[in-house]
């Protein structure tokens, strides 16, 4: 396959390719002003007056109010471990936790790890269209809770969760509960706004947004308590040790102007792409359907089952055209249990193995939904006619009335 | 991604003999939709036993539909019962090898291939009812598991999750598995330690069980005439003496049985 000519990458919820712009500011940090942003002379303080600029556009970035509200991290995964255990730590006396089933592993493999350190948790559900079950997160929320975690939009689905809501009512029956919103897949695909609202923390992914990987940043609400993870140097206000890494910074920073200026384009012609992509897919597919069609989801994101074929042979065979997705398969992952998410929202086990995640970018053109559109049919009906479950399948015709 | 040879690419993207059989002589099917993935295995055998026809419905993954599309391959032309003798680890050497998490897939198109013989002898075939269920996800039972832990060497939980899928998903039968595991494991390994004359005698019963016998159909026989470590001298006897098939005889045969009943390191040496 000629990579560069045929590739469709409809992935982007996985990762995105850093935009050009955004290299190009990077790369003078990596050999010209190569500087310590801690040391007193001046080549050094080009980097540390880098590092503060970038602070302040992250600050409107989330919407923050103060730029000392911000720390720069390596990754999303890091955020959410600095901010869940920086809170534990800073305040032992509580020990329970909630957060939700449909989180990303970041999140809910520490939850089960703070259970084995002797945390309870309660980890809330979703129903069928993958909305969170507020309810439930409410009725759990008692004196001895430390923290709440929610997801701002899921990573398989892009449906979004009302975090300013749950933050607000949280707090009404704790106000000592602190609230992490994992905001990695809304970053730079829905505004963010944290200033009036009562959520304490939020933790972004520079590479879901067109910077490079290895690059996050946490919102921490100024009288917030958190213990640092990384002890030794005073960079991050001591909440965070280690030489600043000042040219991902700084390109974590313009991936962030841009994509604050992007964010219409997303909500229109992005949203408008995947539309198509999703209706185009469930009227030429018969045993497609939408996993999640609730109107509030990113506007990059749709999951799409296909029954009674496997989603990893869906994959194969799209990257034979080039095209790139994900699938909630087990097989794809190596683990043998598929998608904890759809899953949670119950999913039919007849399309649960055969899940396809597709999410666009602003790079996505509308020729490469139409290639994806044409292909999809030809993929479904060479599986299809491999599958065992062919009674089924004319059941399943028979009833869309098809045949 | 997955590091696939390029056989198993082939074998995903061209399957052979994908379908069904209308008047199949036998079905044999392993997994389930709910498993994710499953097989469906048709064969079309002649009034002499020879497999003329195979066919297969896969849902699966690219190494399930791989390891089905090769195994009809693999069983056409044959009669049923040398098809019968085909392990999952041929499937997955005709293949040029599989990812070790995907094992589980040999394994599925052995089962179904064990069934659709099974179907077509009538045999009763053991349905997971009559039997202890280890895995509850899988629902993988405690006879297939060990006969999988013996024929494939497993060592670890690993070895397991990856050939078979028990305890691959939810993890609560992982304890039971380890259990079982470490009871087969020991089981096997005194025999490391054996003295010269036990060893002796369990050569002996093996030739005597399973190598005699067979030789005696071709008018042949075979003598054990010492033991030196792993190194034991036999001497062919009666028509085997003067076969000049004797060598293959005696190391694709007789040194094979007793590699599998006693040690791996058993060397064959004609006297």
């Amino acid at each position: 396959m000629d990579t560069k000519r045929n590739l469709i990458y409809l992935d982007n919820n996985a990762t995105t390719k850093v935009d050009e712009q955004v290299l190009e500011v990077m790369l003078p940090y990596f050999s010209e002003y190569y500087g310590n942003p801690s040391s007193i002379y001046r080549f050094g303080g080009l980097n540390s007056k880098a590092v503060k600029e970038a602070r302040e556009t992250m600050r409107e970035f989330f919407g923050a109010k103060s730029a000392k509200e911000i720390f720069f991290t390596a990754s999303g995964s890091e955020c959410a471990n600095m901010a869940i255990r920086g809170i534990l730590a800073a305040d032992r006396s509580k020990t329970h936790l909630i957060t939700t089933k449909v989180e990303h592993p970041c999140v809910l493999n520490l939850h089960k790890q703070l259970e084995k350190e002797g945390y309870s948790v309660t980890y809330a559900g979703v129903n069928s269209e993958g909305e969170i079950n507020k309810e439930e997160i409410y009725e759990a929320v008692n004196e001895k809770t430390a923290l709440v975690s929610c997801m701002y939009a899921n990573n398989e689905t892009g449906v979004i969760f009302p975090v300013e809501e749950i933050a607000q009512k949280v707090k009404e029956k704790n106000a000592d509960t602190k609230v992490y919103v994992d905001a990695v897949q809304a970053a730079g695909k829905i505004k963010l706004d944290v200033k009036d609202t009562q959520i304490d923390m939020m933790g972004i992914s520079g590479h879901k947004f067109h910077a490079p990987k290895g690059i996050g940043a946490l919102y921490v609400k100024s009288n917030v308590l958190i213990s640092p993870l990384i002890i030794g140097g005073h960079q991050e206000s001591g909440k965070r040790a280690g030489t600043e890494n000042v040219p991902e910074i700084a390109g974590l920073a313009k991936a962030a102007a841009l994509a604050s200026d992007a964010l219409e384009f997303e909500a229109t012609k992005v949203k408008y792409l995947r539309d198509k992509l999703e209706r185009g897919i469930l009227s030429k597919i018969y045993n497609a359907r939408l996993n999640s069609s609730t109107y509030n989801r990113v506007p990059n994101t749709t999951n799409i089952g296909f029954e009674y074929i496997e989603g990893e042979l869906i994959l194969l065979n799209l990257d034979d055209y080039g095209i790139c997705a994900s699938s909630g398969s087990a097989c794809t992952s190596g683990s043998l249990d598929p998608s904890h998410v759809l899953k949670a929202m119950g999913v039919p086990f007849t399309a649960l193995h055969g899940s396809i995640r597709f999410s666009l970018s602003r790079f996505t053109t509308e020729e490469e939904i139409d290639y994806t559109i044409e292909k999809m049919p030809l993929i479904v009906d060479k599986l299809t006619a491999l599958s065992p479950f062919q009674k089924e399948l004319r059941e399943l015709k028979e009833r869309k009335g098809i045949i | 991604m997955w590091d696939y040879s390029e056989k198993v690419m082939d074998h995903y993207r061209n399957p052979r003999n994908a379908g069904s059989i209308e008047d199949a002589d036998a079905i044999g099917e392993a997994g389930s939709l709910s498993c994710g993935d499953m097989l469906k295995l048709y064969l079309k055998v002649d009034d002499n036993g020879i497999i003329t026809d195979a066919k297969f419905q896969t849902f699966g993954c690219g190494s399930a539909v791989a390891s089905s599309s090769i195994l009809t391959e693999m069983i056409i032309g044959k009669h049923i019962d040398e098809a019968r003798k085909i392990t999952n680890k041929q499937i997955v050497d005709a293949l040029g090898g599989l990812p070790p998490e995907k094992m589980h897939c040999s394994v599925m198109g052995h089962e179904a291939l064990a069934a659709a013989i099974a179907n077509y002898y009538k045999e009763d075939v053991k349905t997971a009812e009559d039997e202890e269920t280890v895995c509850h996800c899988f629902n993988i039972t405690r006879t297939f598991l060990e006969e999988e832990i013996k024929t494939n060497k497993l060592k670890t939980l690993d070895d397991v999750i990856n050939y078979t899928k028990a305890g691959g998903a939810c993890g609560r039968c992982q304890g039971k598995i380890k259990e079982i595991l470490n009871k087969i494991n020991v089981e096997e390994k005194p025999q490391e330690k054996l003295t010269k004359t036990q060893l002796i005698i369990k050569i002996n019963n093996v030739i005597e069980k399973y190598i005699s016998a067979e030789l005696r159909k071709d008018g042949g026989d075979i003598e054990l005439i010492d033991v030196e470590d792993n190194k034991v001298k036999v001497r062919l006897t009666g028509r085997c003496q003067s076969c000049n098939r004797s060598r293959i005889t005696l190391t694709h045969f007789v040194e094979a049985e007793l590699k599998k009943h006693i040690s791996d390191d058993i060397e064959i040496i004609q006297v």
